[in-house]
């Protein structure tokens, strides 16, 4: 799995259907709100994508896009996101995660929870996404 | 009898269920044993998923059309999120189990439970 | 030792579909999980969050602290997975 597949079909087929699978994972996560579907599912998706890049075009060609040294932080940066969403409500004067408090002029407070429920979203969407991929990279890393 | 049809998604579960305890128990080698923990485990999320169904419920989206917040007309939304979370973590420990899989062979040179032992016994 | 194991899990089966008989029926909209708090989510989850994917609205809002907790979790999953595995600086890994 280090290195390129080495079909011309297999690999040209998987790249044709990347990009659509990236929107297709997008569209679960932002559309989560009105349909089913949401940050886990989504993250899911999307890391499928980066899984099936890694198999068909190989680690040396795909760690440009999506480096296997980044996938941490990106799992970090996700639950620094949702923490910060969580910690924005106590700046407001509400309890921990309570979106309805944070602080943001002339919002109603459930448009104020509809955004926070999005943030935080797209918060465990980045986590899952670079814990399934890292988990992936060391797996496979083995030698 | 009249149990049987009302109760039979939940023998079927008990069959995944049992299966996966064979699995985890009667199996040597550590990574089948990991498998039947996952079919055991994805049977507990069977049950809970089907613990959240309603004769006559959609799924728990409310349709602006319609508007109406009948609890009757939504399946049980709870048990859909608490199964949502431990899918995920049930990947995620997969992952853990096998890298403690991947750290024993390299170790023991072996994925064999009696062999491991053995081995463990003679250092 | 499998025959054994074969009766343990005969057992388990035994014991657990005696238990199946005391759960509600399948798809009772009146049953107990169905009646405790499920009903406030759905009645409520438009006028307070806006959001008409009921999952979603429990999932991030509600019960946002269990969803922080499951979140924690994996990310200390994915983070044992990698110290486990890595490779030190010196090339070597752990035995």
């Amino acid at each position: 799995m280090e290195k390129r597949y080495g079909n011309l079909i297999v690999e040209l087929a998987c790249q044709l259907i990347a990009p659509f699978i990236l929107l297709f994972g997008l569209y679960v996560i932002f559309h989560g709100h009105h349909s089913p579907g949401g940050g886990f599912q989504g993250g899911a998706i999307l890391a499928a994508m980066a899984i099936l890049l890694r198999l068909s075009l190989g680690m040396e060609l795909t760690s440009r896009i999506f480096s296997p040294r980044l996938m941490p932080a990106f799992a970090a940066a996700g639950l620094l996101i949702f923490a910060g969403v969580g910690v924005a409500a106590i700046f407001g004067g509400g309890n921990f995660l309570d979106y309805g408090a944070i602080p943001v002029q002339g919002v109603s407070e459930p448009s104020l929870h509809h955004n926070g429920i999005l943030l935080a979203e797209l918060g465990i969407a980045l986590s899952v996404f670079g814990v399934m991929l890292s988990i992936f990279d060391t797996l496979i890393r083995d030698k | 009898m009249a149990k049987l049809l009302s109760h039979w998604p939940y023998l079927l579960i008990l069959v995944l269920m049992a299966l996966g305890l064979y699995g985890v128990l009667s199996k040597h080698n550590l990574m089948k044993k990991v498998i039947g923990l996952n079919i055991f485990q994805s049977s507990i999320i069977l049950f809970f998923i089907s613990i959240s169904a309603k004769w006559g419920a959609t799924v728990p989206v409310i349709d602006p059309e319609l508007d109406a917040t009948d609890p009757s007309l939504y399946a049980n939304p709870l048990p859909h999120v608490l199964m949502l979370t431990a899918i995920v973590v049930m990947v995620a420990t997969l992952g853990v189990a096998l890298s403690i899989i991947v750290l024993i062979y390299r170790r023991y040179h072996s994925l064999d439970e009696r062999e491991i032992l053995e081995r463990m016994r003679q250092e | 030792m499998k025959p054994v194991m074969v009766i343990v899990t005969l057992m388990f089966a035994g014991v657990m579909s005696y238990l199946m008989m005391s759960l509600p029926p399948f798809g009772d909209p009146s049953a107990p999980a169905n009646q405790h708090i499920s009903p406030y989510y759905i009645e409520n989850t438009i006028e307070d969050t806006d959001t008409p994917n009921i999952v979603t609205s429990i999932l991030a809002d509600y019960r946002g602290y269990d969803t922080f907790g499951e979140t924690l979790v994996i990310f200390t999953a994915g983070l044992g997975c990698f110290l486990l595995l890595r490779r030190h600086s010196d090339g070597k890994t752990i035995r």
